[in-house]
């Protein structure tokens, strides 16, 4: 027999210039995949479970995940927003199979138990047993098994939930600037219009980072470029918030479309006369009366929102595994919008999800630094424009939100 | 019995069998003129469509809309090379009008990576109305329903 050789011979250290570099280990290892989910998802952080709008009901639920952790999110009959672990005190079993429903009470199919929507155990089948024969000893504490319990905050109409204690109200765990940009996009009453997932081929963090490179976009993103919708010298600005996992960026449009930098540089994205036939899909209606066409925003760990012109969204980035994730796009719009509008945010959303003009080339990117990096568990990625620090920037030719999500991701990890 | 207009039957698919192998042969600038001027095509999902959830994957109402998508597909959007191989079958046509009919089929998908790498990438059902005026039978309007939900890495060349 072969002695046993340990998962990785090289360094799990993180290297010594901080937040400029990233080592390409942290997408590969397992170990590090498992501590994520014990330290970041069940740890001291808020993470997305869906909108209120998805629940507005007295009894209705949906499920969804904290991590790899899945869950139920209720609305209970007082009205108030629940969110408990969706697996049976009993054996384990997932409670509830369906992704939403309505329902006054919720029972296991494996055995009968059931719950009530704040995910109490509420009844043991023949508990007592069957005329005096069989049942559970007089002592028995099935409720120490019980799913855990939540804690839930309703920010805006988003609804996010912690398994710890110790994670600090909404409003500090973003900052003020952040809260303040979701409070822009969710000012009112939203209406769902639908969902659709996609699932990525690499690591969670990947994805994450991209959201938060607001160098990429106009690079990757032609479709951006050619219309001058998001060239970098557009006025806007990066916002890293909290303890620097969330953050918001975003653009003004046609405040500047005559500089040429990007034709200077022969960049790609600029390439050649590509003119839309259709450009009514891009005529939009500035509805929140700044002006800012495009905002982008992120919290720790998994959650977006995002303003594209009159196309809005909020997406949730789950861990599938090391090198899988699933990002669940949910669009929405207003409950006052009009006929008008809603064409409108159905033409635009073209330009987001699987086929987005925006947004396609997203889901591949991530996937190429996945296969790219498979050799190179001992190298790092560069992460220097914009400098090495985490500070909130008015240039977006930054990463300085990457290197934010790094600094709370680190912390939270003790790496 | 039901009787069936045989006509009709193999006109809409014959429709149906040049619209796929256009897509399949990678001959995506072909793909608008299976339909009408104002044309309308949307991909849902099978979840979005019976919830009466308007939210699309792709959407256009009209042929220069569909132009805009092959010619962002050419030239703007990256993506690795890939190839679809359509599989259309049970195809149910109804005749609504003299010059109207709908049809309802069903649809595979198998994604093929420049790589190799092979996947059954999408299944679901066509929904159409098909405009019989014409020269040729075309499309009024083409509803995708996938089954799935969800989609893997991405959707560039259209279903």
């Amino acid at each position: 027999m072969s002695a046993a050789v340990p998962e990785s011979s090289e360094s799990r250290t993180w290297p010594a210039e901080g937040l400029a570099r990233v080592p390409y280990w942290i997408y590969q290892d397992e170990g590090v995949y498992a501590r994520e989910q014990e330290r970041i998802y069940r740890g001291a952080t808020w993470n997305f479970v869906g909108l209120e709008a998805e629940v507005p009901d007295a009894g209705d639920f949906k499920t969804s995940f904290v991590g790899e952790m899945p869950v139920v999110v209720t609305r209970d009959e007082k009205g108030a927003l629940n969110c408990f672990e969706n697996r049976c005190a009993h054996r384990g079993a997932l409670l509830c199979l369906k992704d939403r429903g309505s329902a006054k009470e919720i029972a296991c199919v494996y055995h009968n138990w059931t719950y009530d929507l704040r995910g109490n155990l509420t009844g043991v089948a023949f508990r007592r047993g069957i005329k005096g024969q069989g049942g559970m000893p007089e002592d028995a504490r099935p409720e120490s098994q019980a799913p855990r319990k939540l804690r839930v905050t309703v920010f805006c109409g988003l609804v996010f939930a912690t398994l710890s204690e110790a994670t600090p109200p909404f409003e500090t765990y973003v900052g003020a600037e952040v809260a303040a940009r979701i409070r822009r996009v969710m000012k009112q009453p939203v209406r769902v219009l639908g969902g659709y997932s996609q699932m990525l081929p690499s690591n969670w963090k990947l994805y994450f980072e991209n959201v938060k490179d607001t160098y990429h976009a106009s690079l990757l993103h032609l479709f951006f470029s050619t219309f001058r919708l998001n060239r970098l010298e557009q006025k806007g600005g990066v916002i890293v918030g909290g303890d620097g996992g969330s953050h918001v960026s975003f653009t003004m449009m046609n405040t500047d479309s005559s500089g040429d930098e990007y034709e200077k540089a022969g960049m790609r994205s600029v390439s050649g006369g590509y003119r839309l036939e259709a450009p009514q899909m891009l005529e939009s209606v500035d509805e929140f009366g700044d002006g800012v066409t495009l905002q982008i925003l992120t919290v720790f760990p998994g959650f977006v929102l995002q303003q594209i012109m009159n196309c809005l969204a909020v997406r949730q980035v789950l861990p599938k595994g090391l090198g899988r994730t699933e990002l669940v796009w949910t669009g929405f719009g207003y409950a006052s919008d009009d006929g008008k509008m809603a064409e409108r945010r159905m033409k635009q959303a073209n330009l987001v999800g699987p086929s987005g003009y925006i947004s396609l080339e997203d889901g591949a990117a991530t996937g190429f630094v996945q296969r790219g990096v498979q050799g190179a568990a001992a190298h790092a990625s560069v992460v220097e424009m914009g400098g090495r620090s985490a500070e909130s920037s008015e240039s977006r030719v930054t990463e300085t939100s990457v290197r934010g999500l790094w600094q709370q991701y680190r912390r939270h990890m003790d790496l | 019995m039901t009787r069936v207009d045989v006509e009709l039957q193999l006109a809409i698919e014959n429709l149906l069998a040049r619209y796929v192998h256009a897509l399949d042969d990678d001959r995506l600038e072909e793909w608008p003129e299976f339909f009408v001027e104002d044309g309308r095509y949307r991909i849902t999902t099978a979840e979005n469509f019976e919830r009466k959830l308007p939210l699309p994957i792709i959407y256009a109402d009209s042929r220069a809309m569909l132009r805009d998508r092959v010619s962002a597909l050419r030239h703007a959007n990256i993506y690795e090379a890939q190839r679809y191989r359509h599989g259309v079958s049970s195809v149910l046509v109804e005749r609504v009008d003299a010059r109207t009919a709908q049809a309802t089929s069903n649809f595979q998908v198998v994604r093929i990576m420049a790589s190799g790498e092979s996947m059954l990438f999408a299944s679901g059902r066509y929904l159409d109305r098909i405009r019989l005026s014409g020269e040729t039978p075309q499309f009024e309007e083409r509803v995708v329903v996938l089954d799935s939900r969800s989609i893997d890495t991405l959707l560039a060349i259209p279903l």
